[in-house]
């Protein structure tokens, strides 16, 4: 590759062509500000804050969308550069209503810390803030044109990440605004609540609806009995929400707190995330019977059903191919309508007085849990759903010092897991999961990879597809036997979309689709710590395949809280009981 | 000056030049172009010293030469006909009057380029021509196949923004999507329209290109002065004796124009049009018209004592705040920080000194903006409130 050589601040540096300033500057530890920049998103060059001054130009060039080029003499820290920051600052500032001591994303806010940074005080521009009504309509998802700064980046996410495009930019000059189609409230418009733009929000204009303030109600009233149950993927996003390093495991320390917040249970969604593979392995193992042995049409490729992003996405853009959906619901929604049937009964408690909460890496729970159809357990099976930024709010309104918390096991029962479950936080996480057991199941042995890791279903490649020869089966798969099984997995929407061109013309080669929402899978969701990168998701990721890894079981299967529950209560696996609580159908909704 | 010596002298200055209406044989034009080497044709572009007459005033032939060189077989030849700047209203009368002046222009560029497609913007608002120009292009494209160049050109509508004149939001316009101005670079020779390497010129310059193969580049920078070769046609209005469309020469001083267009009460001339520079009385005579001194797209707009510059000025605001395309910081709040900032002060809820801050801004709009339209906002907002400060703050 060709390389260029420019000067920064007269120190000289060479990168490859086709690399910006920004880039130049950061290859030598020169920190550039920014705001409509992001690492996963297309160059914007928007909002001018990472202006710099190049030698003999009569304009600033926006480092963020300049390529570097042979001979640039680029600074970064001039008067001129300096004074221009400042006042496209106080612009900003200027129409963004700054209320930063009550806001969501206080201390958590880029234009709050630049702000800071240029020590913007006094001698302000006049207010020119928007000051339409606050959209609240989503159970998801806040968004507050007041706080918008124009930056594109939700709408970049949504259309690039996502291929959704709700979010649009409308209108010109002092009119312009981030708008949904005709201004419709975001609960009624094409949005999947999957909540990755608020992860790229610089400011509070986008947030998740946080319900902290009912949780605490909850636990604070002594008739309740207040369940909490967490996700595979907050395990390893709290502790950056709460200061630590990417990449952390914390379990533990997150149930101790959880116990501390004063919840009655503390159990674990990866309990019915094990229990959503026995399901929707033998859904798969059906599908295909009925396929191969029965000659009879059904729906295939079957395609995974735990992200509610995705559900939604599905829902509006592929409604042809709603029955390729697992039936199987997510394994929130799983856990929920099991918590007020199979473990009120255990612990003797009256579901009419159980709460039920669920802590997520995700903004679509919320929507999933008052989707009007999760009240199989006769109430509504999740009452609230907090993000893993709530909890670490939570966390920290409690005053525990969370680094320094002993570590302790989550309650029993369904608090039992094994490493397949956790790796469901991952994209690719549950493919892999359904393999290690379904290929069990078929041919009595372990999947041939080694120690487990079916490494060809990982990574953050858009899209990955694989296939696995089944061979030497059990006689009652004997349909089976040489059989290619061919998987794809998909994150992000706008991957998945790939997928689903295809699928609807009838030209899948697939037998299994996993499809997340979110990129990286739930590591990344919309719930998860802000900021996100694509290293960060990579160090999240790597934290749960290392918990998987350490974990004594790593086969859903193996679950000793599985096999006991399908023994005391729910029978086999799409059993009458099973159907009746962990299984659900799905809704045609347009596009627009 | 009297009235009939007024109109005399007028009749000279529009003599020295009488290029873009003067009758010509286009076709004998264009086939004269096609008979010599591309390259021939860019050399006689560069030596006449033609700059661009839409505004930013880049050397035509340079222009050309760069899409020239750029890689790529197919290559594009837009015609910026969104005129859009507000007391602008030249392009219009030149494609009413000299269409074939400017597709051969086109083709003309086309042959020294290597362009394949060719595109007229027209302004939305100009639907009257709409027709006439496709009957004409369709014209035009039987005559390039007739002599053997490979090069098709159509009418695009445009949609009504003002920044769609921006070649690169006119780009994003004629792609379908929003009209947003670009980074840069890229620039349009190397990728523009539809990724394609694309000479953009203003009507009236590709005009002007089809009369400098016709006549030669001497003649043409026989006419200006030495960084303003050649005519220039002028959109006159406001507080004018005569007003309309006139060629004149290039390097003229204001003046000079006062003395054709204004009287004794001519107190301000607002050079280039709501986004160029205003010229007092006091600098009438040391001003140039022309790169430089003030350049101009060719708007040209007087005013007289009876006019309150606050207003003028608050309307070019109202202007800019509505039309900046939104997507920069510097451009979108700084537009209506000026135009809300002169509003303050005027009421009392500012102080007087917050105009300096506002001059300041200004400044930082003209070097942090990512297009021509914030970057040119200072023009009239620090030439009007340093000349007439009084009128704007009190
Ligand atoms: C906001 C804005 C509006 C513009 N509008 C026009 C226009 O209406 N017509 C035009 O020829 N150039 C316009 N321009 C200039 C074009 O960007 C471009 O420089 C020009 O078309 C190049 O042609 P020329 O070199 O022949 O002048 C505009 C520029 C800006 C920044
Ligand atoms: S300067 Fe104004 S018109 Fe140009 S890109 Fe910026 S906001 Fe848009």
């Amino acid at each position: 590759m060709e390389t260029v050589k420019l000067t920064i601040n007269d120190i000289k540096v060479e990168v490859n062509e086709g690399a910006t300033i920004l880039d130049a500057a950061k290859k030598i530890g020169i920190r550039i500000p920014t705001l409509c920049h992001h690492d996963d998103l297309c160059v914007a060059g928007r909002c001018r804050v990472c202006v710099v001054e190049q030698k003999g130009a009569r304009l600033l060039q926006a480092s963020c969308a300049v390529p570097a080029a042979e001979g640039m003499q680029i600074y970064t820290n001039t008067q001129k550069v300096r004074e221009a920051r400042r006042t496209i600052l106080e612009l900003l500032l200027s129409e963004h209503s700054g209320e930063c001591t009550s806001c969501y994303r206080s201390n958590n806010c880029e234009l709050q810390a630049l702000a800071q940074e240029y020590l913007v005080i006094g001698g302000a521009f006049i207010d020119v803030s928007d000051k339409s009504p606050i959209d609240v309509s989503s159970p998801s998802l806040v968004k507050d044109n007041g706080k918008c700064i124009k930056c594109l980046r939700c709408v970049r996410t949504c259309a690039e990440l996502q291929g959704v495009s709700a979010l649009w930019n409308t209108h010109k000059g002092n009119k312009t605004r981030i708008e949904t189609f005709l201004n419709k409230p975001m609960h009624y418009v094409v949005c999947t609540n999957c909540g990755q733009c608020v992860n790229r929000c610089p400011t509070g204009a986008l947030t998740e609806k946080a319900y902290i303030q009912s949780v605490w109600r909850a636990i604070d009233d002594p008739e309740k009995h207040v369940v909490v149950q967490t996700a595979p993927a907050v395990r390893v996003g709290l502790g950056e929400a709460l200061g630590m390093e990417p990449g952390g495991v914390v379990t533990g320390k997150m149930v101790t707190a959880l116990k501390m917040l004063g919840f009655d249970s503390v159990l674990d969604t990866d309990f019915t995330a094990d229990l959503t593979i026995m399901e929707e392995g033998t859904e798969l193992l059906t599908r295909l019977k009925t396929a191969l042995q029965d000659g009879k049409p059904t729906p295939l490729p079957m395609m995974t059903s735990c992200s509610p992003g995705w559900i939604k996405f599905i829902e509006h853009e592929y409604p042809s191919l709603l029955d390729n959906l697992s039936t199987c619901k997510s394994p929130q929604q799983m856990f929920g309508a099991l918590a007020k049937t199979y473990y009120a009964e255990k612990i003797g408690v009256d579901p009419a007085r159980m709460v039920s909460v669920s802590v997520m890496p995700c903004t679509a729970k919320k929507f999933e849990a008052n989707r009007p159809e999760m009240k199989s357990s006769g109430f509504k099976d999740v009452d609230y759903v907090l993000t893993t930024r709530e909890l670490a709010h939570m966390i920290r309104q409690a005053g525990l010092s969370f680094a320094n918390l002993e570590e302790r096991k989550f309650d029993s029962i369904m608090g039992e897991s094994t490493g397949a479950a956790v790796i469901f936080g991952a994209t690719g996480g549950v493919m892999e999961a359904a393999l290690r057991t379904a290929y069990e199941l078929v041919t009595g042995r372990e999947v041939p990879f080694r120690n487990l890791n079916i490494e060809p279903v990982r990574g953050m490649e858009g899209v990955r597809a694989a296939s696995i020869k089944i061979e030497n089966v059990k006689e009652e798969w004997k349909f089976l036997e040489g059989a290619e099984l061919k998987v794809a997995v998909a994150h992000g929407l706008a991957n998945a979309r790939k997928l689903m061109k295809e699928a609807e013309k009838g030209a899948s080669p697939y037998h299994f689709i996993e499809i997340m929402a979110c990129p990286g899978g739930c590591i990344g969701g919309g719930g998860q710590p802000i900021p996100t990168s694509p290293e960060i998701r990579l160090k999240r990721a790597a934290a749960i395949y290392a918990a998987d890894e350490a974990l004594p079981l790593r086969k859903s299967h193996d679950n000793p809280e599985i096999k006991m529950i399908y023994r005391e209560f729910l029978g086999a696996p799409l059993g009458h009981k099973s159907h009746e609580l962990l299984h659900t159908h799905y809704a045609r909704r347009n596009r627009s | 000056m009297k009235s009939g010596d007024k109109s005399k002298r007028l009749k000279e200055f529009e003599e020295k030049v009488n290029l873009i209406f003067r009758e010509t044989d286009c076709v004998e034009v264009l086939k004269k172009a096609l008979r010599g080497d591309p390259r021939a044709i860019i050399k006689e572009i560069i030596d006449s010293g033609l700059r661009g007459r839409g505004g930013a005033g880049f050397p035509t032939g340079i222009k050309w030469k760069g899409a020239a060189e750029a890689a790529g077989g197919n290559k594009c030849v837009i015609c910026n006909a969104d005129e859009g700047e507000p007391g602008t209203f030249k392009d219009r009368r030149i494609l009413d009057e000299q269409p074939d002046k400017v597709i051969a222009g086109m083709g003309i560029c086309a042959r020294a380029i290597g362009a394949t497609e060719g595109y007229i913007y027209l302004r939305g608002e100009y639907t009257f021509l709409f027709s006439k120009l496709s009957a004409k292009c369709e014209a035009w494209n039987a005559i390039f196949k007739e002599k053997g160049l490979n090069f098709r050109t159509s009418v695009r509508s445009g949609s009504g923004a003002y920044v769609c004149g921006e070649e690169t939001a006119l780009f994003e316009s004629m792609e379908g999507n929003r009209g947003e101005p670009r980074n840069k670079p890229p620039f349009p020779v190397t990728i523009g329209y539809s990724n394609l390497p694309t000479v953009i010129n203003n009507v009236e310059t590709l005009a002007y290109t089809t009369m400098i193969i016709s006549d030669g580049p001497e003649s043409f920078k026989s006419i200006g002065t030495k960084d303003s070769m050649g005519g220039k046609v002028f959109s006159v209005s406001g507080d004018a004796s005569v007003k309309g469309v006139f060629e004149l020469p290039l390097g003229m001083t204001l003046q000079e124009f006062v003395d054709l267009f204004g009287d004794s009460d001519t107190k301000a001339v607002q050079v280039g049009g709501s986004s160029g520079t205003c010229v007092p009385r006091k600098n009438f005579a040391d001003t140039i018209i022309g790169f430089e001194g003030v350049p101009t797209g060719g708007s040209m707009m007087l005013f007289n004592s009876s006019r309150s510059m606050y207003h003028v000025l608050k309307n070019y605001l109202e202007f800019f705040e509505e039309e900046s395309c939104g997507q920069c910081t510097p451009c979108r709040v700084g537009c209506q920080q000026l135009l809300k900032g002169i509003e303050a002060i005027r009421s009392g809820e500012r102080p007087l000194s917050y105009l300096e801050r506002l001059r300041d801004l200004a400044r930082v709009m003209s070097i942090a903006s990512k297009c021509g339209l914030g970057q040119s906002l200072a023009n009239p907002f620090n030439s009007i409130t340093q000349h007439f400060r009084e009128e704007i703050c009190y």
